[in-house]
C-alpha cells in the first residue's frame, strides 16, 4: 500500500493553444483533423511544428479518417488500474487515411480473459476505426478506443425438430434402452446389419430376422477431431467405424480411453455403457468404446469394411 | 579541445527491492571511496542526474547533495536526466578551462513506486499522458515495429536476455538473474518479462579530469575522444520506430568506430538490436559486458553506467577502445554516445 501520493486533485489545467485545441474542438464533434505542413505533409495529431524541420506548420487543417491502418502494437494481457481499459487491449499506432503520420491510441479487440495472448488476427495493416464516446469533453478520450473495420458477421442459425426413429430403428433402440445391440440378418446375402433399417442396402429387399451382436468389435476406421463436441470427452477425441462381433457393416461410434495418436485399425473395443439408472431409449447410453486389451484383429479380418 | 579523461568509476550493489537506505545512504559510500582513490576532497565542478518523480517528492536531488559535502559552497549542477547527461554537462564545464577535476554522479530508487507509470509522466501531456500509455507497452510498440521491419525473431530477444543474464552473474553489481525461458508470459507482447529491464535501486560515481591532471590521478584514463547527444521527435507516430536516428547521427559525431566494446542502454531486448544497427557495430564488437541494464537498471544511474563500464575495461586494460551509450524519453527518444580510448589520440 502506498503512503505518499502525487496528485493534483481534480486533474492539472493546462491551456493548449490553438493548434492542439483545433484538433480538440473538432474531435469533440466526432471528427479527425490533421494539420498541413508546409511542405505539404499532414501531421496528425496536429503539432504547431514539423517534427522533420521544426517549422511552424501551416493553418490548413484537413479531415483525416475516420478509418486508419495499424502501423504498430503491442498487446497488453494484464491491464494496469491506470489503463484505458480493464480488460486486456492493444496499444497501436494508427495512420488515419488523409495523414502522413501516426497517433498512439487502444485498439479494442472484444472481451478476452485476463492474460491472454495477442489475438493471431491482431498485425500491422490491420484497418481500424474509432469509436466516440457519446459524451465528449475534448480530449484525446474522447474517441473511447479504435476497433477493428467489420470484416464478418455472426447470424443466428436455429431450426428445431422432432423427429422420429422410424420402425426399425425404434427397434433398435427397444434393444439399447435393454442394454442389447440388434441387427437384422438378409435372407438373400446373410449378412447382419446393425443398426437395422428393415432393408438390406446391398439387395434391396426387407428384412425382419433380428439378431443380437455382440458390444464388442474392432476399429475399422477413424479420425482425430480437434473441434470440441459436447458427447466427447476431450479435444482431441476420436470417432472410428467399429464392427461389432457378429455384425457386418461397421458403426460409427466414439473411442476413448487411449490417448488418440495411439488408436490404429484394427484395434479391439468394447463399449462402456453409461450406468444403467441413466438409460433412455437412445445411443447415448454407450457412451463410447475402449479398447478392450486384445491383441489387434488382422487387417484381412476388416478389409471388407474399410 | 581540452583532452578530458573518466579517472574513477564506482557504483553500488543494485538492488531488485528496497534495502532500506536512502537516496543519500546510496551515494555517501561511493563519494567516499571515488575521494580515497583520487585523494580530491573538493572538485572544480559536481553534476548529477535524478528524477524527482521516481520518489514523488519536489528537489529530492537536492538532499543528495549533502553526501557530497556542499558547504562552503560548491559549483553545482543537475539535470533531470540519466546521470550520462549530467556526465555531458560536466564534459562542457570542463572545455571552459578553469577548471580540472568535476564529479558526477547518477542514482535511483525506483522500488518505492511503479517506473512504468512513473514514465508515463514524461509524455507529451495532451496526446499520450491522459492515455496511461505506459513505458513498457510503448517500448513493445517499438519491438513490434522492429521485429515486423528487420524479420527479426522472439527467439532473437531471447539470446539477448540470456547473455545479458549470463553475464550479469558474472558481474557482483549486477542482479543475478535465471537463465530465462522462451516461453515466459508476455509482459506486454511481444515483449516478455526478461525482454524488460529489472527495476533496481542504485546510483554511480564518475570522476573526470583534464590532461596532466588525469594521468596523476588513474594509471590508465579513459580519455574522452568523442561525444554527442541527439533526439528524435517525441511524438512516436512522426519517426520511423524501427530505427534510431538520433543514436546513428551522435555515433557519427562521437566517432563511433574500430570499437572493441560498447555499453549500450538498452532497456528493452530490441533496443540492442536497433542501438547495434545505428551505431554500425559488427558482431566482432563485444555487447554489455557488464550485463547491461537487462541484469539490472537502476533507473537514472544505468547510463552513467554504462559509460563507466566502458571506462572500466579501459582502466584494467582488457580494451583500448570502447563506447558507452545512454538513452532517454520514450523508445530511445534521445541518445548519447560516448566514445573513450587509452590513448590521448586514439
Amino acid at each position: 500500500m502506498s503512503n505518499h501520493v502525487l496528485e493534483f486533485p481534480g486533474g492539472y489545467t493546462r491551456s493548449v493553444g490553438p493548434v492542439i485545441g483545433r484538433f480538440l474542438s473538432e474531435l469533440r464533434d466526432g471528427r479527425l483533423v490533421g494539420v498541413r505542413t508546409r511542405g505539404g505533409r499532414v501531421i496528425f495529431p496536429p503539432t504547431e511544428y514539423d517534427p522533420d524541420s521544426g517549422e511552424a506548420v501551416t493553418s490548413e487543417y484537413v479531415e483525416v479518417g475516420p478509418v486508419g491502418t495499424v502501423e504498430s502494437w503491442s498487446w497488453v494481457g494484464e491491464p494496469l488500474a491506470s489503463h484505458p481499459l480493464d480488460r486486456p487491449f492493444a496499444w497501436a499506432l494508427i495512420k488515419p487515411d488523409g495523414a502522413d503520420t501516426a497517433m498512439v491510441h487502444v485498439v479494442d479487440l472484444g472481451p478476452f480473459e485476463r492474460g491472454a495472448k495477442p489475438p493471431n488476427f491482431l498485425k500491422a495493416g490491420m484497418r481500424v476505426r474509432p469509436r466516440f464516446r457519446g459524451e465528449r469533453t475534448g480530449g484525446i478520450g474522447d474517441i473511447e478506443a479504435f476497433l477493428p473495420e467489420v470484416t464478418m458477421i455472426n447470424a443466428p442459425s436455429r431450426l428445431e425438430f422432432d423427429l422420429k426413429p422410424g420402425h426399425a430403428l425404434d427397434r433398435f433402440l427397444e434393444g439399447i434402452s435393454e442394454g442389447r445391440i440388434l441387427g437384422h440378418r438378409c435372407d438373400v446375402c446373410g449378412k447382419v446389419m446393425v443398426p437395422m433399417k428393415g432393408l438390406c442396402s446391398s439387395d434391396g429387399v426387407p428384412t425382419t430376422e433380428e439378431v443380437e451382436v455382440a458390444d464388442t468389435g474392432t476399429v475399422t476406421t477413424f479420425a482425430v477431431n480437434n473441434i470440441p463436441d459436447p458427447r466427447a470427452p476431450a479435444v482431441p477425441f476420436v470417432s472410428a467405424y467399429v464392427l461389432l462381433d457378429g455384425a457386418d457393416g461397421a458403426m460409427l461410434t466414439l473411442v476413448a480411453g487411449i490417448p488418440a495418436d495411439q488408436v490404429r485399425m484394427g484395434m479391439r473395443v468394447k463399449a462402456v455403457w453409461k450406468p444403467r439408472e441413466e438409460w433412455g431409449a437412445t445411443i447415448s447410453n454407450i457412451r463410447w468404446f475402449e479398447p478392450s486389451g486384445e491383441p489387434d484383429a488382422s487387417f484381412e479380418s476388416i478389409k471388407d469394411y474399410t | 579541445m581540452r583532452d578530458v579523461a573518466i579517472v574513477a568509476f564506482a557504483q553500488t550493489h543494485h538492488s531488485a527491492t528496497d534495502q532500506g537506505a536512502s537516496e543519500t545512504e546510496l551515494l555517501l559510500p561511493l563519494f567516499q571511496d571515488v575521494k580515497s582513490r583520487t585523494g580530491i576532497k573538493r572538485f572544480g565542478f559536481t553534476c548529477s542526474g535524478s528524477c524527482d518523480y521516481l520518489i514523488g517528492a519536489p528537489f529530492s536531488f537536492v538532499s543528495a547533495l549533502d553526501a557530497v559535502g556542499a558547504w562552503p559552497p560548491i559549483s553545482e549542477s543537475h539535470v533531470e536526466m540519466d546521470g550520462a547527461w549530467a556526465l555531458y554537462e560536466a564534459w562542457v564545464k570542463l572545455q571552459h578551462g578553469d577548471i580540472d577535476t568535476a564529479l558526477v554522479y547518477g542514482f535511483g530508487k525506483p522500488s518505492q513506486g511503479s517506473l512504468r507509470e512513473i514514465m508515463t509522466r514524461q509524455l507529451d501531456p495532451y496526446y499520450l499522458a491522459p492515455l496511461g500509455a505506459d513505458q513498457v507497452s510503448l517500448a513493445a510498440l517499438q519491438a513490434r515495429a522492429y521485429l515486423d521491419s528487420s524479420g527479426a525473431k522472439e527467439d532473437d530477444l531471447l539470446a539477448i536476455a540470456a547473455r545479458s543474464r549470463r553475464d550479469g552473474r558474472d558481474n557482483p553489481y549486477a542482479l543475478h538473474l535465471d537463465d530465462p525461458a522462451g516461453d515466459t508470459a508476455y509482459d506486454v507482447a511481444p515483449l516478455r518479462a526478461h525482454d524488460v529491464a529489472p527495476d533496481a535501486d542504485g546510483a554511480a560515481v564518475i570522476v573526470l579530469a583534464t590532461g596532466d591532471r588525469a594521468r596523476e590521478l588513474c594509471e590508465r584514463p579513459a580519455w574522452i575522444r568523442g561525444i554527442d547527444h541527439r533526439a528524435d521527435a517525441h511524438s512516436l507516430g512522426a519517426r520511423d520506430l524501427s530505427r534510431s536516428e538520433s543514436t546513428r547521427i551522435a555515433g557519427l559525431k562521437a566517432g563511433a568506430r574500430d570499437i572493441e566494446v560498447a555499453e549500450l542502454h538498452a532497456q528493452f531486448s530490441h533496443e540492442e538490436l536497433i542501438l547495434r544497427e545505428a551505431l554500425n557495430l559488427s558482431d566482432e564488437v563485444r555487447i554489455n559486458p557488464s550485463g547491461g541494464p537487462l541484469a539490472a537498471n537502476p533507473v537514472m544511474a544505468t547510463g552513467l553506467i554504462r559509460l563507466g563500464e566502458a571506462a572500466a575495461r579501459i582502466h584494467d586494460g582488457s580494451a583500448n577502445r570502447t563506447l558507452g551509450h545512454a538513452t532517454s524519453g520514450p523508445c530511445l527518444q534521445q541518445n548519447l554516445v560516448c566514445v573513450l580510448s587509452g590513448e590521448t589520440n586514439g
